[in-house]
């Protein structure tokens, strides 16, 4: 481990307080699960971890009056899939958390920590852009929001700057008729890195889907939104010809690399197979 | 917690004990509890979340010790193997280890303790595929975690049997 | 269990809590990295990021002067090493090579090759120093596959290397530099005359990637070197003596300076005979005059440490239509990495083990590449070699269209026949395991389902024999003190003491194992080579002999009557009848109690060197699904079939055969390494370099066929290793099997298995 130091905020206004002092090396510290472990390989230069667990906002999952929810970007994993509504309500949300690392990283790993993270295999940014969520932020200029479709900027990187940090993620109430769906593919069944991971929501009026939002990830150095895909459903019929064709723009959009974890060839044929299991599965969702 | 130029002093309960210990902040929770607490039954295989061999209780939640940093239980609560038996009684899930054969080399062993006593705290009655997922991020390397699945769901048995 | 012959046991084959079970349920157990000693540093290594790379300059200046940091070492802190032999017990080391891999000479030869160490008060400070050691190195090209080490055109590792032929009737080795260390020869008839009286013949090429130990425990020592010259190692190692005598070579310092003290091991399968850190911790406490600790993270235990070779293998079978194999040719290349001393010479060996064969020719080739030094890895070498042929031999069967295991038993190998080096078969179980998987349930049960698929594969493992000390003190209460020099990685304390208990009619309990220092017991080898319950079984049945005998002797001298007129049996010694009419008889507990007033306790000590240790066969049956949009495979059923002579401890027996298959399983699909153009590796962790998890396999079904060995008094062949033979080539075949795909190559990962399954670019 480098030499850091540690530093407890018990308030959003002391975060950013302490964020400013401590300048570019100063990094919070969420769940850690990623950010420990980069420190410790010295991957990072980080000499100051703020701890933000202890701000209580920051470690709370609410869903409001309207159907909104609000998930605290501290808030451990667990608590998220654990909630009936959250599995009921965002079901991409429940699976995408569910499987991040083991029992024990969800324990601690947390939304905000995913997403500031920025990794492109990131399991739970496609559940969020799909599901249209918002990540709040907090830093010295003030509050702001940031769509998590626009969030990530390329691999480790995102649209942060110095001093700010995500305080809660917010996703909007689900339409009537709505379904979502995540799923990845990994070699083993736990504790492995997607190889692609896809996540869909969707709106149905009958047999139409009035409203969709794809989203694709190790496929691209970000985690991708993928529109054309929700072209090929939006207005139409859901038949095995339009769901076909939203799985081709899927692969279309793919722009993978092979590496380690997987070739271009097996991505972009599993961004055509993951998105059509999704779809099948976010259309039982919202038709039940 | 009071700190200097490096150690920190941390304020915590292990295993139901208030304990005070002196750390550097650089140092994670396993490495706390090894190498200054001299507690050695939580294990170092991977450092990096991936084994599950240093699993403890933090707050009663599971998590892997090398990935929280000591700093972070100051006024925490923190469960480790050496607190799972009680006075001169085994706790149930050791007994079941040993009955069912489900250790080797044992370095694996008190990081599928702790998880599955955490997993019986929240699912007393687990199926072998619950109990699998569950204890997905905690490797074995010896056994083929037949006989450890088998002595998970024995223990369930026993416990909930007794409730 | 099926069971052969079996006499009667009291002891044997009961399942009872192991000696040192509540200590490692309680966390109590003291493995290496968990030793603290008064004045302790840490120690920490300086990598290659290299793969292969002239060492210019290395400057450790910075580091040294960094406050807290109490010594840096480097290779030429070492002194200089002649070639040389060391016999590890599974293996063997020159002393040459082997100080390089601990610490880098002239040059690095793989990417987290060993360069300098650093002790210091607090392990972040010897880190910090590391970042501060400055090295020059001049890059050189690398070569990671086998093939391409073999070619003329390679870049070369050791410009000194050549070629040692054993191979009667090759061309002598050309006086060059080269990769290739050696290429050995098994003949055995004429294979040209049998591929000539074949049918059928059918010739494939296999490769098979680095396949990691995967211990869970990181490879730890710790030295202190006192001022008086002596020196103390603590380590989890598999073998406490060839730790020593491996620190005592490049030390250059007396066996008798150095005590190693066995801590518990959290697992080796092989990986953990080598020194790494051992000689390194010495240095460092030479320099220091304290005591120092040092751990692998896991990325150096997968860049530096023993993987298995990768391999090349190419295999030709001719059979007649009966299914009679008339001849078997194989090439053999596996690659060493660094330094030379691969597993090739048992990959040969095993190759065709399971079946008597007139007409066999093996080529095997032991070539070095920029890759970690390959250590023993459970039966190492034959899980490659007898991969390609269990595959070739299903390929046959399916152009003979028969029987799958009609073909394996049509050719078993069976008692008085004659392996592939000539050399005549003991008794051995390989035709009682292949009809115990002939109708198994499993084997007969209909296949339901689509893209599932069944395969079966046979494996072979010669076991060892070798030397194993141990005493033993009968105790006042009646408990025996058994002390041991194997170290105890799954259970072998109480498998022991189990055998030291049969003999003297006792119970587990009443013997008390303990696993002791190099000091305190005599020269044992390594706990490998599956001989740990057969050597060490050999031992206590001597130790046991001895007791009982010493016994009757001292109960003859209490009764004043003729030893000839004492019998030891039922636990306990028995004489003639009182001249009161009452029998004469003292339980092991009643004369343990009267020893001391009768001439003192009772002390044995016994070494056994016996090679009657008997081959082990497994037979393995698998279903799987394939996911034909992803190239998935599930283990959907897993059964082991395996002749273990006697099981000893049953449920032991049982976790050895279920670990073994499930590491074969990783091997089979998903673990492997991964290299970069310029040969570093990519994927040294444990998400990355992929072990089996909990909810990747089912429950593993054991069938335990006892053939007792013959060269045993309890029958104990070696269990531990060859059940990881077979599931690559039962699960290669079970692919075919479901999908129609034949894979040549481990892992069969979801990406090859897609790559077959997508129409062709």
């Amino acid at each position: 481990m480098q030499a850091v130091r540690y530093a407890r905020a018990s308030s959003v206004d002391e975060a950013i307080t302490m964020l400013r002092e401590g300048g570019e090396t100063a990094r919070v510290l969420a769940g850690g699960t990623d950010v420990i472990v980069q420190a410790r390989e010295r991957r990072r230069h980080i000499d100051l971890f703020v701890d933000i667990k202890h701000i209580p906002e920051l470690m709370s999952l609410t869903l409001d009056a309207g159907g909104g929810l609000t998930v605290g970007a501290a808030t451990p994993l667990y608590r998220v899939y654990g909630d009936a509504e959250v599995t009921r309500r965002f079901s991409a949300l429940a699976e995408s958390t569910h499987v991040i690392g083991g029992t024990a990283i969800q324990g601690r790993a947390s939304l905000g920590g995913n997403l500031a993270n920025a990794s492109p295999a990131a399991d739970s940014i496609p559940a969020m852009i799909a599901l249209g969520a918002v990540a709040r932020v907090a830093g010295p200029a003030g509050p702001r929001e940031v769509s998590v479709a626009d969030f990530c900027t390329g691999p480790g990187r995102n649209v942060l700057q110095p001093g700010e940090f995500i305080t809660s993620i917010h996703f909007p109430a689900r339409p009537a008729g709505s379904g979502s769906a995540w799923e990845r593919f990994i070699p083993r069944n736990e504790m492995d890195i997607a190889v692609v991971n896809a996540a869909v929501s969707l709106t149905l009026a009958g047999d139409v889907v009035t409203e969709a939002r794809f989203s694709l990830g190790a496929v691209a150095p970000i985690p991708l939104s993928v529109p054309t895909a929700a072209e090929a459903l939006v207005g139409r019929p859901l038949t095995d010809a339009t769901i076909a064709a939203a799985d081709e723009a899927a692969k279309a959009a793919a722009t993978p690399i092979s590496d380690m974890r997987g070739t271009i060839r097996q991505r972009k044929h599993l961004s055509a197979v993951l998105t059509e299991r999704v779809i099948r599965r976010a259309v039982e969702r919202a038709r039940a | 917690m009071t700190t200097t130029e490096d150690g920190i002093l941390i304020r915590t309960t292990i295993n139901g004990d208030p304990t005070t210990f002196l750390a550097s902040q650089r140092d994670s929770l396993l490495e706390a509890l090894r190498e200054r607490l001299n507690m050695t039954g939580s294990k170092e295989g991977c450092n990096n979340g991936n084994c599950g061999a240093c699993s403890v209780l933090l707050d009663g939640r599971l998590v892997n010790s090398c990935l929280v940093l000591a700093a972070e239980v100051e006024g925490a609560r923190v469960d480790t193997i050496e607190g799972m038996a009680e006075g001169e009684q085994l706790h149930p899930l050791q007994r079941a280890f040993l009955e069912e054969a489900a250790l080797q080399c044992g370095i694996c062993t008190p990081g599928f303790l702790v998880a599955s006593r955490a997993l019986l705290a929240e699912n007393p009655r687990p199926t072998e595929e619950e109990a699998r997922f569950w204890l997905a991020g905690n490797l074995c390397r010896c056994t083929g975690y037949d006989k450890i699945i088998r002595a998970v769901l024995k223990a369930a048995g026993e416990m909930d049997g007794k409730r | 269990m099926v069971s052969t012959e079996k006499p009667q046991y009291r002891v044997i084959g009961t399942s009872p809590v192991r000696p040192d079970g509540v200590d490692k349920v309680t966390g109590r157990a003291e493995y290496g990295a968990d030793i603290k000693l008064e004045g302790l540093l840490y120690g920490a290594v300086l990598r290659s990021p290299h793969a292969h790379a002239v060492i210019k300059r290395i400057d450790t200046s910075k580091a040294a002067a960094l406050p807290g940091v109490k010594a840096v070492v480097i290779n030429a802190d070492f002194p200089a090493q002649a070639s040389g032999d060391l016999d590890l017990g599974e293996g063997r080391a020159n002393p040459m090579w082997l100080v390089d891999n601990v610490l880098a000479g002239s040059k690095v030869l793989y990417h987290g090759h060993a360069v300098a160490a650093v002790a210091a008060t607090d392990l972040h400070v010897a880190e910090d120093a590391l970042a501060l050691i400055e090295v020059e190195y001049e890059v050189l090209p690398a070569v990671i596959e086998v093939r391409e080490a073999m070619l003329e055109t390679a870049p070369v590792l050791h410009p000194e290397l050549r070629t040692n032929v054993r191979a009667r009737g090759a061309p002598a080795a050309a006086d060059r530099p080269t990769n290739v260390a050696l290429h050995m020869r098994v003949e055995k008839g004429d294979v040209a005359a049998g591929f000539a009286e074949a049918d059928v013949v059918i010739e494939r090429e296999f490769t098979t990637s680095q396949f990691h130990q995967g211990y869970i425990e990181p490879q730890n020592a710790t030295a202190f070197w006192n001022r008086d010259g002596e020196v103390t190692v603590w380590t989890s190692t598999q073998g406490a003596f060839s730790v020593r005598d491996q620190v005592a070579a490049l030390l250059k310092v007396g066996v008798g300076h150095i005590k190693v003290v066995p801590m518990e091991i959290g697992g080796g399968f092989g990986g953990k005979i080598n020194v790494y850190l051992e000689p390194v911790a010495a240095l460092l406490s030479r320099k220091t005059g304290r005591p120092v600790k040092m751990w692998m993270p896991r990325a150096d235990v997968i860049r530096a440490t023993g993987p298995t070779s990768s391999t090349f293998n190419r295999v030709k079978i001719g059979a007649k239509k009966d299914g009679t194999i008339t001849a078997i040719h194989a090439y053999l290349a596996y690659a060493a990495g660094a330094y030379p001393g691969s597993s090739v010479g048992a990959g040969v060996s095993c190759a065709t083990a399971p079946y008597s064969l007139d007409n066999v020719l093996i080529d095997g080739f032991d070539v070095v590449t920029n890759t970690p030094k390959t250590a023993a890895y459970r039966a190492p070498g034959a899980p490659a070699s007898e991969y390609a042929v269990e595959a070739t031999l299903d390929e046959v069967a399916e152009a003979l269209e028969m029987d799958k295991m009609d073909l394996r038993l049509k050719n078993a190998a069976k008692e008085g026949a004659t392996n592939a080096m000539g050399q005549p078969l003991a008794k051995i179980g390989a035709v009682e395991v292949m009809q115990a998987v002939k109708s198994h349930p499993h084997y007969t049960s209909e296949i339901q389902g689509e893209d599932i698929g069944r395969g079966v594969a046979m494996g072979f493992w010669f076991n060892g024999g070798m030397e194993t000390s141990s005493s033993a003190t009968v105790y006042q209460d009646g408990t025996v003190g058994l002390v041991l020099g194997s170290t105890d990685i799954g259970g072998t304390r109480a498998s022991l003491a189990m055998q030291l208990a049969e003999n003297l009619g006792l119970t587990m309990e009443d013997i008390k194992p303990q696993v002791v220092d190099t000091d305190t017991v005599g020269y044992t080898a390594v706990t490998g080579g599956s001989r740990t319950t057969f050597a060490g079984g050999w031992v206590a049945y001597d130790l046991g002999e001895d007791i009982k005998k010493r016994l009757v002797d001292r109960a003859a001298r209490i009764w004043s009557v003729p030893v000839d007129q004492v019998r030891y049996e039922d636990g306990g010694v028995s004489g003639p009848a009182a001249e009161d009419g009452s029998a004469r008889r003292l339980s092991f507990q009643e004369i343990a109690g009267k020893l001391q007033g009768s001439g003192g306790l009772i002390a044995v000590s016994a070494t056994s060197r016996r090679n009657t240790q008997g081959a082990a066969f497994a037979g393995h049956i698998v279903d799987v699904h394939v996911d034909r949009e992803t190239g998935k495979v599930s283990i959907l059923r897993y059964t082991a079939i395996q002749d273990v002579g006697t099981a000893i401890h049953p449920a032991y027996v049982e976790g050895q055969i279920q670990g073994g298959v499930v590491q074969g399983i990783g091997m089979a699909l998903n673990e492997e390494y991964y290299y970069d153009d310029e040969g570093h590796m990519l994927n040294a962790s444990l998400l990355d370099y992929r072990i089996p998890v909990a909810n990747d396999v089912p429950m593993i079904e054991t069938v335990l066929v006892e053939v007792p060995n013959p060269g045993h008094p309890y029958g104990v062949r070696g269990v531990g290793e060859v059940p990881i033979v077979p599931p690559q080539p039962a699960i290669r075949n079970a692919v075919a099997d479901a999908i129609g795909v034949k894979l040549y190559h481990t892992p069969m990962t979801p990406a090859r298995i897609l790559d077959e399954l997508l129409p062709r670019e």
